[in-house]
């Protein structure tokens, strides 16, 4: 109990902050801060499983959570039946076209010695394949985009349960990770870096451009949900009952019926937005106690030792006989997965989906800036990580105008330095990150929650 | 004549514009390359420091302006650059002393002082947003254009016409100025040559006497003089935004690494490779057909390979392509 005596005091710590804004800002937006941290903690542990337990640097985490986001919409949204007779033949056969591409070179590959002849032979192969997808798939593509191009435009999914695309998301994430992996793995950490960066943004071209597939920046509106909708919940008998019997206090004070009534109605629809934030809540911290049992699980198993025995000397690792190639590979992966899980549930959450939005300071090096500062390697500290850092992200704001106001106490409202800094606060969270994390880089390199490591 | 006309549309719309674009990333690309090859980290600040570079050279120019001072035909920023490369340098040898140092004299693992440049970056993009703010300017005055496409036209007698803008042309001029004399800096000075001992083998260099923090300092104020003059020259090609200048991080670190990273005539040629790929795969050449076949084989598509829409996607294939087959870059940079 001692030694977990500071993870119970931070984590305490951080839940008292979100309650206070509950108190003093409002549940609604306390609620909203909460959900975005457990989803962001989600994200920070997948980017903790690859850095913290293997070393290994994803900076390609947007592409990842675009990837889970992409699944939620070809999971939930119903397909749209005129597209697919305009143009999913040609779709299909490109479909198949790409597969015959990737086995013919897979052939070439295995079947020939390593020579110029071969290389060429693989470049003939991808250029004439290019080009006859591109004329199979064009009129297809515009044949479909042609559809009703104000609402769909594109070939819609699955029409299934959102909830399924969680699930989804994290295969699409893991497979583009195992594609990824395969050829990037072999660099240099600082090379993996870039590399990851660069074909996340690659990743997120495609998303954006196709719009067949995701109806590129127009974007995906109207989700499904697996939470209740408000309009439908102020309407419910026992939800109107169940607020009333909350507020029963503040109503009995009021004497006058319609007034009553009227305050009643007012309680309803705060409670209806808190009660769908609530429920969303759960499912995602169902989502995040999954993860860290089996994150913990793994950590304290003998493959996380082997992990840690890699991630320290690799040479060593290697002499014992572990495959660190293979084993890459797979922490790659499965990190890479819960990446997308946690960006299918973004999107589930929102119930739109915007390519436009996917920027890779966002997505990418704010949740690296999670990792750092949660502490990496350690599961408690990751998730603690996407806390602090969402709710300075998202509380920067409030507290910067703060600081200018009192800073510039003794100037004029009028004066032009103290207008420019109020209409500058939005960025003063860039700075509180920047300064963050270099302070904690500096004098805490292990992060708020050091990674400790005790054999059962 | 058709012949002429189809050289002159590729002129116009392929090699001048891509050679413009990929001076200024060749720019920035030496500029990388240098941070990695003495300093030994990816500097992932890359992109908002020429920001910050640019921004002080914008507050110059509208000094400069505002006093009634510019310099006719040519643009007034250009005045301003000397006095935003002292800014500049100053604010890099500040985050060198109270940032990067630290971890230098630590002998930390280059992957940290990424990180740690993670942080410059997220605190110089709050500088600069906070300071002129994240909108779109534009700072250039004095002549836009040096040859005008009807001008061109009428002298040739041509269909097509030529437009070279002056930017264009300041560009071109001022990059092969600046890296001439950064090569000349580099391969014929002592202090380059002992730059160069020093990135090479940093143990043998220290052991000859040389003096690291002169050539930290150094590095840092060529760095500064690299990121202005790039920022500028792109601003002033196009427009000054913040959020673009980070973006433009990515192409300049794809130009480094093709062109093989640490090594600062790979990466300015790298430049141009991954600009003319970008240019040439996205540009649509229906018109160029039309003029170079016969009427009875004239294309119906647009003949583009790749919509402009992958314009960035380009570059990094390029990149993935090169890191696979070429892990160390086409010019042979640092073994990786």
């Amino acid at each position: 109990m001692r030694k977990n005596l500071n993870v119970i005091a931070a984590y305490s710590i951080m839940m008292g902050l979100i309650i206070l804004v509950g108190i003093f800002q409002s549940w609604n937006i306390a609620l909203s801060i909460f959900n975005l941290c457990l989803i962001s903690a989600v994200m920070t542990m997948g980017a903790n499983i690859q850095w913290g337990y293997a070393g290994l640097i994803n900076f390609g985490i947007m592409g990842f959570t675009a990837l889970g986001g992409l699944a939620a919409v070809l999971i939930s949204v119903n397909p749209v039946q005129e597209a697919w007779s305009a143009g999913g033949t040609n779709i299909l056969l490109s479909l198949f076209l790409i597969i015959g591409i990737v086995l013919a070179i897979r052939f070439v590959l295995k079947r020939y010695q390593k020579s110029k002849i071969r290389n060429y032979i693989i470049a003939a192969i991808i250029i004439s394949g290019i080009i006859i997808i591109r004329l199979v798939s064009e009129p297809g593509i515009e044949a479909i985009e042609e559809v009703n191009p104000a609402r769909t435009g594109f070939l819609g999914g699955l029409g299934l349960p959102i909830i399924f695309s969680w699930i989804v998301g994290a295969f699409f994430a893991g497979g583009l990770a195992f594609i990824i992996g395969k050829v990037a793995l072999g660099l240099r950490a600082d090379y993996l870096a870039i590399a990851t960066l660069l074909i996340s943004e690659i990743v997120i071209a495609i998303i954006k451009h196709e719009d067949w597939l995701t109806r590129g920046v127009k974007n995906v509106i109207g989700l499904k949900r697996p939470a209740p909708y408000e309009v439908n919940l102020q309407e419910t008998e026992w939800f109107i009952n169940l607020v009333e019997k909350f507020n029963s206090g503040k109503l009995a004070l009021i004497s006058d019926i319609t007034e009553r009534q009227a305050a009643l109605n007012q309680f309803v629809i705060e409670g209806s937005s808190v009660f769908v934030k609530l429920c969303y809540s759960g499912l995602f911290l169902v989502v995040v106690i999954i993860l860290l049992i089996l994150t913990q699980k793994a950590l304290y198993s003998p493959w996380g030792r082997m992990m840690r025995a890699i991630r320290d000397n690799e040479e060593a690792a290697n002499a014992m006989g572990k495959n660190v190639v293979k084993q890459h590979l797979l922490i790659f992966v499965l990190g890479s997965a819960i990446v997308g899980i946690a960006g299918a549930m973004l999107v589930t959450q929102d119930g739109l989906f915007t390519p436009g939005s996917y920027r890779p300071l966002r997505y990418t090096f704010l949740i690296w800036v999670m990792v750092i500062v949660g502490g990496s390697g350690n599961n408690f500290g990751a998730i603690l990580g996407g806390f602090v850092v969402w709710f300075l992200w998202i509380e920067a704001a409030p507290i910067g105008l703060y600081l200018v106001n009192l800073t510039t106490a003794g100037l004029d409202d009028t004066h032009f330095l103290k207008v420019h800094l109020i209409e500058s606060v939005p960025y003063f969270r860039f700075l509180m990150m920047g300064v963050g994390l270099l302070l904690i880089m500096r004098y805490r390199p292990k992060g708020i929650l050091p990674e400790k490591i005790e054999i059962k | 004549m058709d012949f002429l006309n189809a050289l002159i549309l590729l002129l116009n719309y392929i090699f001048v514009p891509a050679l413009a674009y990929g001076s200024q990333l060749a720019i920035g690309a030496i500029f990388v390359t240098l941070i990695y090859g003495i300093l030994r980290f990816a500097n992932f600040a890359t992109g908002d420091m020429m920001s910050f570079g640019t921004m002080v050279a914008i507050l110059f120019t509208w000094y400069f302006q505002s006093m009634g001072l510019t310099l006719g035909f040519l643009p007034t920023a250009l005045l301003a650059i000397p006095f935003a490369i002292l800014f500049m340098g100053l604010y890099m040898l500040i985050i060198d002393k109270f940032v990067f140092k630290y971890y230098r004299l630590n002998k930390s693992p280059p992957v940290q002082l990424a990180m740690v440049s993670i942080g410059v970056m997220f605190v110089t993009q709050a500088v600069v947003r906070i300071i002129i703010g994240p909108s779109d300017r534009r700072f250039f005055d004095g002549e836009k254009f040096l040859i005008k496409a009807n001008e061109f036209k009428e002298m040739t007698g041509l269909n097509e016409g030529l437009a070279i803008k002056s930017t264009q042309v300041i560009t071109i001029v001022v990059t092969i100025i600046l890296v001439s004399t950064l090569f000349w800096f580099l391969n014929k000075t002592k202090t380059g040559k002992s730059m160069r001992a020093y990135s090479d083998n940093e143990d043998l260099a220290l052991l000859s006497g040389i003096d690291p923090k002169k050539i930290v300092m150094i590095t840092w104020m060529i760095a500064a003089i690299l990121a202005t003059i790039g920022g500028v020259l792109y601003g002033l090609d196009k427009s000054f935004k913040p959020f673009t200048y980070f973006n433009n991080m990515l192409p300049i670190f794809a130009a480094a690494i093709v062109g093989g990273i640490g090594n600062p005539f790979g990466a300015f040629l790298g430049g141009y490779v991954i600009a003319f790929s970008e240019i040439l795969l996205t540009y649509a050449y229906k018109k160029f057909f039309m003029y170079v076949l016969p009427e009875s084989m004239e294309p119906d598509g647009l003949i583009q390979l790749l919509s402009t829409d992958y314009k960035f996607a380009v570059s990094f294939s390029i990149l993935v392509i090169v890191l696979l087959y070429r892990p160390s870059g086409i010019f042979k940079g640092k073994i990786l």
